[in-house]
């Protein structure tokens, strides 16, 4: 009699929590429509091969980069681990995170984040942390970048975050029900169609210049790890027109890296020299690359990856040779989709409408 | 931290088990521990409201108890009787109530200086200032619960006055009748003889308590967060704009505030007596299905209970039995007749039961209009009262069924009609009022203006689904046995899916997360 009731009350625990995990798995946005953004960081889980190269950052990191063509052209492997609006404590402990999986040769982390310590909209830190695996880093990576009102328990129980979703439900949320489409190309978000940079608001002159402490911080624990692992460090900036990058700003980055013997990437300074031609190469008028951009600011990188700083070719390794042929053959596909649906419509009906996506 | 609230979950878990894992001796301190750190979460000042509330009742009930203990072995020891022990008394019970005033005028000066010191200095401008309205306003905060715990606390004094029970000696156990956590917040008004002894009883976990306690918690979760505030912007857009809102939105705004006060103060009158229930204490019950009341009288011996009763007991019998009500009985005996004179101590005391009820809910004179609104209807039922009885007993088909529900709709209505003194001047009540039996047109519940209201359709369902399931849970407790019980009586299965539901329900539907301002329980605003 009380193993039956022992039974029962197991059974009646089983019943709940699968019914909890059903409606986790339905109500939690499936990010598969004109913002992608929310699968960037689980699909990092999904990558069946090793990588020399860690690319960290904001969609700076993840818009500018191409890996296919660092690995096509050079042989460099390479995956990003970039959201948008990726804070320095997001990169850093998506950086610890990774370590656990592998350890690359070298970081190129994308400063653009410098700007911006504390988060601005909990959109941004959702679509970045969720698809963190639990971890301690994950814990401390949420911990150091919550809002005001976001509760830890709502990372731990997604549902009571999402719950007010029930109203807006969707075919993709039962197509997308336990799993996920591959959206990024290592964690590139590809994007083909073309807007010519246009004019931007004038500059607008700051009080303060100087990166706040908290920015530092985290700046200085990435650096840290890559010294306690042996990694070496790149600061990059990435060539967009806007929003400004201002000379103060450049200017802290430079004494920084100086200060610490790291290199410092300034691509936007190298404009002409990794020959971007800003009426062709972006889609949003010049804030972000599109594919062509990515390609062309991949070409300038992959040599200073080798040259300076010896990221090995692997295209003699076959095993590797097979994973990314496979990647680079959806790659292509999606590229050329892309182009066809932009020629023919001029514009790709996928990120149409009144904003262009998450990317901050 | 706010009883709908993952920190008010969280504390209470570990409370709970902190409860049953102590000895019993140290049960109620750390409840007292447990209600201060409650009460320091809302902000640390505010506490200093609450000490001198809890310190001056608790001394002057000391002292009351100790002149009447006194006086009463005076009167052993000096033999007194007859004549000599009755002046005696009486010089006793004056000086008695000189300390009992005294503490009545603190507490609720207290309370007025906190509460009502804006609505006085906005009516000393609009009388002397033109009504400028850049008078020297304060913005103090009302301290957390001030209206309850003062109520609470001030019954005590005047019932130890009374020497209706013994004044508590230990001050910690007494500061735990008047600050228990639970219902600080919002009530229920508990009286000294029907809480204090439960609070400081030592208690063993007892799993029936408990899931008792979880499932009356559930239920007002489910009305606060399900029903009240899915309903709320649309209350918020009606109740703001009158104007606009004219015929049929007039009845739709009446309708959805009713359900949103009944399933906001109720809902956290649940979850206050469920978490109550959790320790092994029974907190007074503070509704009985009060939208099945047949007269407005009814209604309010069903509404808002325990402050029904704290106004009755400690202003009603005490008015209506006044030296100042016996004056107005014999003069409104002399110049109106005898019924007059009946009638006049009831008049006065019920007049002034209604200012005091209208100017606790809200500073406002609207309030002192919707107090006395109540008090007119009631008086007036009361006078037509044999006229009416005559009239159903001429007429058999006011015994039917359908008779009785026409009554709860007509109670139901009137009920929600003064409800709009709360909020408007006369003119906008009177015109409102003209608006729904003569404004109105089906069509106008369409377009812009229905969109404007801020709710889905799926709003409206889950709005309409959760009425219908109050209003069911209301009519299976007519026979006034517990639903919850029934519920646990279910077999197994059914039980499960019946309390899952409901858990789903809130977990889904509610209003709650990102994006939720933490609206406040209406109730917690006195």
């Amino acid at each position: 009699m009380r193993g039956k009731k022992l039974g029962g009350v197991l059974l009646a625990a089983a019943v709940a929590a699968a019914g909890l995990w059903g409606l986790t798995c339905l109500l939690v946005p499936k990010y598969t429509g004109r913002v992608v953004e929310g699968n960037f960081t689980a699909e990092y889980y999904r990558e069946e091969s090793p990588h020399d190269v860690l690319i960290l950052g904001d969609c700076e990191a993840y818009e500018n980069i191409s890996p296919v063509t660092l690995w096509r052209e050079y042989g460099i492997t390479s995956y990003i681990r970039g959201n948008a609006q990726q804070l320095m404590s997001q990169s850093y402990y998506l950086l610890k995170d990774a370590l656990r999986e592998e350890k690359p040769e070298t970081v190129i982390l994308s400063i653009s984040a410098m700007q911006q310590a504390e988060q601005s909209n909990e959109t941004y830190n959702r679509m970045t942390l969720d698809g963190m695996r639990w971890s301690r880093e994950k814990l401390e990576a949420i911990l150091a970048s919550r809002m005001e009102g976001e509760h830890l328990i709502e990372y731990v129980f997604p549902l009571l975050r999402f719950h007010s979703r029930w109203a807006e439900l969707g075919g993709e949320d039962l197509t997308w029900f336990a799993d996920r489409p591959l959206v990024t190309h290592s964690g590139y978000y590809m994007r083909a169609d073309v807007r010519p940079a246009g004019t931007f608001p004038a500059e607008r002159r700051r009080s303060n210049y100087e990166f706040e402490e908290k920015a530092y911080e985290y700046l200085d624990r990435i650096r840290e790890l890559c010294e306690e692992e042996g990694i070496a460090l790149i600061l990059f900036k990435a060539p967009s027109l806007y929003p400004v990058w201002y000379d103060q700003w450049d200017m802290q980055i430079e004494e920084y890296a100086k200060a610490y013997g790291l290199a410092y990437l300034n691509a936007l300074e190298e404009i002409d020299v990794i020959g971007i031609d800003f009426s062709e190469d972006t889609y949003d008028g010049g804030l972000h690359m599109n594919v062509y951009g990515a390609e062309k600011v991949s070409r300038w990188l992959g040599p200073v990856l080798q040259k300076q700083f010896g990221v090995p070719d692997r295209r003699g390794d076959a095993a590797l040779s097979a994973v990314w042929e496979a990647k680079a053959a959806r790659y292509d596909a999606e590229k050329q989709s892309q182009e066809e649906e932009f020629a023919r419509l001029g514009y790709l009906t996928r990120f149409s409408g009144d904003e262009t996506g998450a990317s901050d | 931290m706010l009883l709908v609230s993952y920190e008010f979950l969280f504390f209470l878990a570990v409370l709970l088990a902190l409860y049953y894992l102590l000895p019993g001796r140290f049960q109620w301190p750390l409840l007292l521990a447990a209600s201060v750190l409650f009460y320091l979460s809302g902000g640390a000042f505010a506490i200093v409201f609450l000490i001198t509330t809890t310190v001056t009742t608790w001394f002057l009930a000391l002292r009351l108890e100790a002149m009447t203990e006194r006086a009463a072995a005076r009167v052993k020891e000096l033999g007194l009787s007859g004549g000599e022990k009755r002046a005696f008394q009486a010089a006793v019970k004056q000086k008695k109530k000189r300390v009992l005033i005294a503490g009545l005028i603190l507490n609720f000066g207290l309370l007025a200086v906190l509460k009502y010191t804006n609505f006085f200095l906005g009516n000393v401008d609009v009388l002397f200032f033109g009504g400028s309205g850049e008078g020297p306003y304060v913005d103090w905060l009302l301290p957390l619960g001030i209206s309850y715990y003062t109520f609470q606390a001030t019954g005590y004094l005047i019932d130890v006055y009374h020497k209706k029970i013994h004044a508590q000696k230990n001050l910690a156990r007494y500061a735990l009748f008047v600050s228990f956590f639970p219902q600080i917040v919002q009530g229920p008004i508990s009286r000294f003889d029907e809480l204090a002894a439960q609070l400081t009883e030592s208690r063993r976990f007892d799993w029936l308590t408990i899931r008792l306690g979880l499932m009356r918690m559930l239920w007002g979760f489910f009305k606060k967060l399900v029903a009240a505030d899915r309903i709320a912007p649309a209350v918020a857009v009606i109740v703001q704009n009158p104007d606009q809102y004219q015929g049929i939105y007039v009845w739709i705004g009446m309708f959805a505030y009713m359900l949103q006060m009944f399933a906001d103060f109720t809902g956290g009158i649940d979850i206050v007596i469920g978490a109550a229930q959790l320790f092994g204490i029974r907190l007074p019950e503070n509704f009985n299905r009060p939208f099945s009341s047949r007269s407005l009288a009814e209604f309010w011996r069903r509404w808002h209970m325990t402050l029904m009763r704290w106004l009755r007991e400690y202003i009603f019998f005490p008015v209506s039995t006044s030296r100042a009500s016996q004056k107005l009985s014999g003069a409104a005996r002399r110049f109106l007749g005898k019924g007059a004179g009946r009638r006049a101590p009831l008049y006065f005391a019920s007049v002034t039961v209604w200012l005091i009820t209208g100017i606790w809910h809200g500073a406002s004179w609207n309030f002192v209009a919707w107090g006395l609104a109540n008090c007119a209807v009631l008086l007036i039922s009361q006078e037509c009262s044999p006229l009416y009885r005559r009239f159903c007993s001429r007429f058999a088909w006011t015994a039917s069924r359908g008779y009785a529900a026409f009554e709860v709709a007509r109670t139901y209505l009137v009920f929600c009609m003064i409800e709009m003194f709360e909020y408007y001047s006369f003119d906008v009540v009177f015109s409102m009022f003209g608006s729904m039996f003569f404004g109105i047109r089906p069509w106008q519940f369409s377009g812009e203006l229905a969109a404007s209201l801020g709710l889905s359709a799926a709003d409206w369902i889950v709005v309409g689904l959760s009425a219908l399931l109050m209003f069911a849970v209301g009519l299976a407790q007519r026979d006034g046995r517990s639903v919850r019980e029934r519920i646990f009586a279910l077999p197994g299965w059914q039980r499960f899916f019946v309390i899952y539901g409901l858990f789903l329900a809130v977990l889904v539907l509610g209003v709650y997360g990102q994006g939720y301002d933490a609206s406040q329980f209406i109730y917690n605003q006195f």
